[in-house]
């Protein structure tokens, strides 16, 4: 990587977050944040995990002063959130969930913005844009508008504008959501290079495990406004520590059979429709039995699944629910109306 | 570079600078933002030139061409059309996201508010040239000479920025293009309850005279006008120049109340 | 599975017929009268422009030869007429918006004979119009319009706008069955707002000069004003000429519409 491109200095010990009890409750009622607290270290990726509705942008809209916190403590860069907004804004950077981008400029016209309204001088401006579109490879897009961009492609602009002023603390709302592996993939690698090669702190927020799990350090795990789970994602699945089984029966044996059969083997879990599923107390060794178990009482099984431990199941261990479907029901403005039944036949 | 020592480096000017570019970019690239602001005024004024000029036959018209003394409206109702221009582009910003963007950098509302009225000024240079330009082509009368001529693209870029200001307050206030554009046909309303289409002594209904003597709207009408018919009338030109900056103070006041209000930031 | 029985009865296609345009009908006005703020335009600009035209332009009255009865009624006649014109185009806005929405695909499906739908929306651009003229109608007479014609004659007037509506829907209908969007809306104003701005909109056609007397010699809604003014005044003039002009186009707008239709059908199949 060419010194143009390493933008961010050296890392500080100031360069980390610091939430003790944070609160946010909306003026309509819900309390979208109850009492989180964490710290991320300088350097790290922490990553925020949690269903649709959990209270994660929200956080992140106080931590970077968009919101201001109803109650508790916080801490970017070691400025205070609601004292020294204008020093965390000159922090930090930051792609929300949305690009939030305008159509009718190009990529470099954005960057040429961003950067002076940050301050950058002209000069300065030029080379740092140059650099973080190649880095994102955008280069040959760049003097196009951006509303032909497609989505991955907004999204990298949106991570290289997050960046022209050279923050040391890095927040992603969701920065995946929408996107193709590819792009997602891509993403990640340099979001990687960001924390390993240049330091930069990354506080990551997303409803996908497989995005905690291939880029977290550290993993927060928010459900309903409450953290409620936190380590390194290899501590977190080690507390659960037992793989589960999962079996869907053939098409004549009933299902309470199959539950009642597993159950010897271990505690019980929700299953989707038409299975069963138990965290074996013996651990992985005891599938053997499982399968020998089932063939001696003649229950014959479709499917059978041995599942090592996942974040999924530390979030089901702490809050009974599985985090995919997890999402409060948000009302979403589908464009279609249901046709009314007319007054009279 | 320290990302703290950056801030020092980006006054107001320079930041204003930069969204002035922006809008004014943004603009040029929307012809839809244009060309209607510059088409439909001069449609209306075709047609009422036209099927207006018996008018001039009322007793005590100020002049023998409905052409001269229409050439005001258009410059009236293109200006209009800024409050649609800068009120629904901020408004989309809010709406799409692209205002929290800004504020994440140490932009201050003022050079927001600043940077939008360049668009709108630069749509209100065009529309200025081109309604001169095609009024006095289709033989409009222009009383005041060519040192007139400063005066009333000075009064027009007043009057522009007056209802751009307007637009950016409701756009503020609202968060919604939808809103700003609801706003149009009440300012319909109050151009043609003014003195646009008959001097306001000609007007025969007492209480349509009487809403055009109230309506701001008549003053800054009749200072263009009078370039037009008059020549040199100091009376409407003050009252026109007055009504138009105070239009416009008064907008970017409640334009900079809304801004603080919706600059969220702590 | 047994198939669905084929409607071949007569009375039954007619009674879904009118079952599909009712539902479309229904839906439109619940929707539009939980939200006001797409009622009230309609209702407004009308008021607004009789206002601003009798009031504002009241002392052209004045003119050597206007030699009408009252310059209201005049205005009044034209802000009928306009607004049963505009009132056909303000539905096209809702059909745009159905399309947009999705909405209009699956009105589709539903309906036997996709043409019950065009008609449903029709329907309810009618009754918006007729309570629009109602109040337009009270607040005219309340400032002081006088009335000249008879009964008769009014009811004349309200059956040539109830044409001109009918005809300004087809034409909407037509346009936006092609550009299936609101975007496309001002496709639909500015033809409509030229044909009505080119007819004798201030003062009678033989005090215009210029390239709008002209127009105005061509212009079929020419015909319509200066019949419909004529019904208010009580001297039925060239009436059977205004409707002949306002069903030819309304004739037009047929073929326009049902070809808009058929585009549409071949578009979302």
């Amino acid at each position: 990587m060419t010194d143009s491109t390493k933008l961010n200095g050296n890392r500080r010990d100031t360069d980390g977050i610091e939430v003790i009890d944070l609160v946010h409750v909306y003026k309509k009622g819900p309390k979208a944040v109850d009492g989180v607290s964490l710290r991320v270290e300088p350097g790290e990726i922490y990553g925020f995990l949690g269903p649709n509705g959990a209270g994660k942008s929200t956080t992140v809209h106080i931590l970077t002063t968009l919101l201001p916190p109803t109650g508790g403590q916080a801490k970017v860069a070691g400025y205070d959130v609601r004292t020294d907004g204008r020093a965390v804004r000159d922090e930090i950077g930051v792609a929300l969930q949305e690009a939030a981008l305008d159509p009718f400029l190009t990529g470099r016209e954005h960057m040429r913005l961003q950067g002076g309204l940050h301050g950058l001088a002209p000069d300065q401006i030029k080379p740092r844009a140059d650099a973080l579109l190649e880095r994102v490879g955008l280069s040959d897009a760049a003097d196009r508008r951006v509303g032909g961009y497609s989505g991955g492609m907004k999204r990298r602009l949106d991570l290289a504008l997050a960046l022209i002023h050279g923050p040391r603390i890095l927040f992603l709302d969701e920065p995946t959501t929408g996107l193709d592996i590819q792009s997602r993939t891509a993403l990640w690698d340099e979001v990687e290079g960001l924390a390993d090669d240049e330091g930069v702190t990354v506080f990551l927020t997303t409803q996908y495990l497989e995005e905690a799990d291939a880029l977290a350090d550290r993993v927060g795990i928010i459900d309903q406004g409450k953290l409620v789970a936190e380590g390194t994602p290899a501590e977190l699945k080690a507390e659960i520590g037992r793989p589960t089984v999962e079996a869907r029966p053939a098409e004549d044996v009933p299902l309470e059979r199959l539950e009642a059969a597993l159950a010897r083997f271990g505690e019980p879990l929700p299953c989707q429709e038409g299975g069963a599923s138990v965290r074996l107390d013996e651990g992985a060794g005891e599938l053997a039995e499982v399968v020998r178990a089932l063939d001696a009482e003649g229950i014959q099984f479709a499917d059978l699944q041995l599942h090592a431990p996942s974040l999924n199941d530390v979030f089901l261990a702490k809050t009974g629910r599985s985090l995919e479907g997890a999402g409060s029901e948000e009302e979403q403005p589908t464009g279609e109306e249901p046709i009314p039944e007319p007054a009279t036949a | 570079m320290e990302a703290a020592a950056l801030y020092a480096n980006s006054p107001i000017r320079t930041q204003a600078r930069y969204l002035a570019w922006r809008s004014v970019v943004r603009t040029a690239r929307q012809p839809i933002m244009i060309v209607p602001t510059l088409v439909f005024p001069l449609f209306l004024l075709a047609i009422n030139a036209s099927g207006l000029s018996a008018a001039t036959e009322i007793p005590g018209f100020p002049t023998d061409s409905y052409l001269t003394f229409a050439l005001a409206f258009p410059f009236i109702q293109g200006s209009i059309f800024a409050t649609n221009t800068a009120g629904t582009n901020l408004a989309e910003d809010i709406q799409n996201g692209f205002f929290n963007r800004l504020q994440l950098t140490p932009m201050r509302g003022s050079s927001l508010l600043a940077g939008q009225l360049a668009g709108v000024l630069m749509v209100a240079i065009v529309q200025a040239i081109t309604y001169l330009l095609v009024g006095l082509a289709a033989g409009a009368h222009f009383e005041a000479g060519i040192w007139g001529v400063p005066v009333l693209f000075a009064l027009s870029f007043a009057i522009s920025a007056g209802f751009g200001a307007f637009g950016l307050f409701v756009g503020l206030r609202s968060g919604s293009g939808e809103a700003v554009q609801g706003l149009f046909p009440l300012m319909f309303v109050l151009l043609f309850l003014s003195s646009a289409s008959l001097p306001r002594d000609l007007i025969q209904q007492d209480w349509f005279q009487t809403a055009a003597t109230i309506n701001p709207v008549s003053y800054v009408i009749e200072a263009v006008r009078s370039l037009f018919v008059t020549g040199w009338d100091g009376e409407a030109l003050a009252l026109g120049f007055i009504v138009a900056i105070s239009f416009f103070v008064v907008s970017m006041i409640a334009a900079s109340f809304a801004m603080r209000g919706r600059l969220e930031r702590t | 599975m047994t198939a669905a029985p084929r409607i071949t009865d007569r009375a039954s296609r007619t009674s879904r017929y009118i079952s599909a345009a009712r539902t479309v009908f229904w839906r439109h006005m619940h929707f539009v009268f939980k939200r006001p703020a797409l009622l009230l335009p309609a209702m407004i600009f009308p008021l607004f422009f009789y206002m601003a035209f009798a009031g504002g332009l009241s002392g052209l009255s004045n003119v050597p030869g206007f030699d009408y009865y009252d310059y209201n009624a005049f205005q009044f006649t034209f802000v009928l007429l306009q607004s049963a014109a505009f009132g056909g185009v303000f539905i096209g806005f809702s059909i745009g918006a159905d399309f947009d929405s999705g909405i209009t695909r699956r009105l589709f499906l539903a309906a036997h004979d996709r043409s019950a739908v065009l008609a449903g929306y029709g329907a309810a651009a009618l009754i918006r119009a007729l309570m629009v003229w109602a109040i337009v109608f009270g607040i005219a007479l309340l400032t002081g319009m006088e009335v000249a014609g008879s009964f008769a004659d009014l009811v004349g007037l309200i059956w040539l706008a109830i044409v001109v509506n009918v005809a300004a829907f087809l034409f909407a209908a037509g346009m936006m069955t092609r550009f299936r969007t609101m975007q496309a809306a001002p496709a639909m104003q500015i033809p409509m707002f030229m044909i009505l701005m080119t007819a004798p909109v201030y003062v009678p056609r033989d005090l215009i000069e210029g390239w709008v007397a002209t127009a105005t010699k061509y212009n079929p809604f020419t015909a319509i004003v200066e019949s419909g003014r004529s019904l208010m005044a009580g001297d039925p003039f060239h009436v059977l000429l205004a409707f002949a002009a306002a069903f030819g186009l309304g004739a037009l707008m047929v073929i326009f519409a049902r070809r808009g239709l058929r585009k549409a059908e071949a578009a979302l199949a």
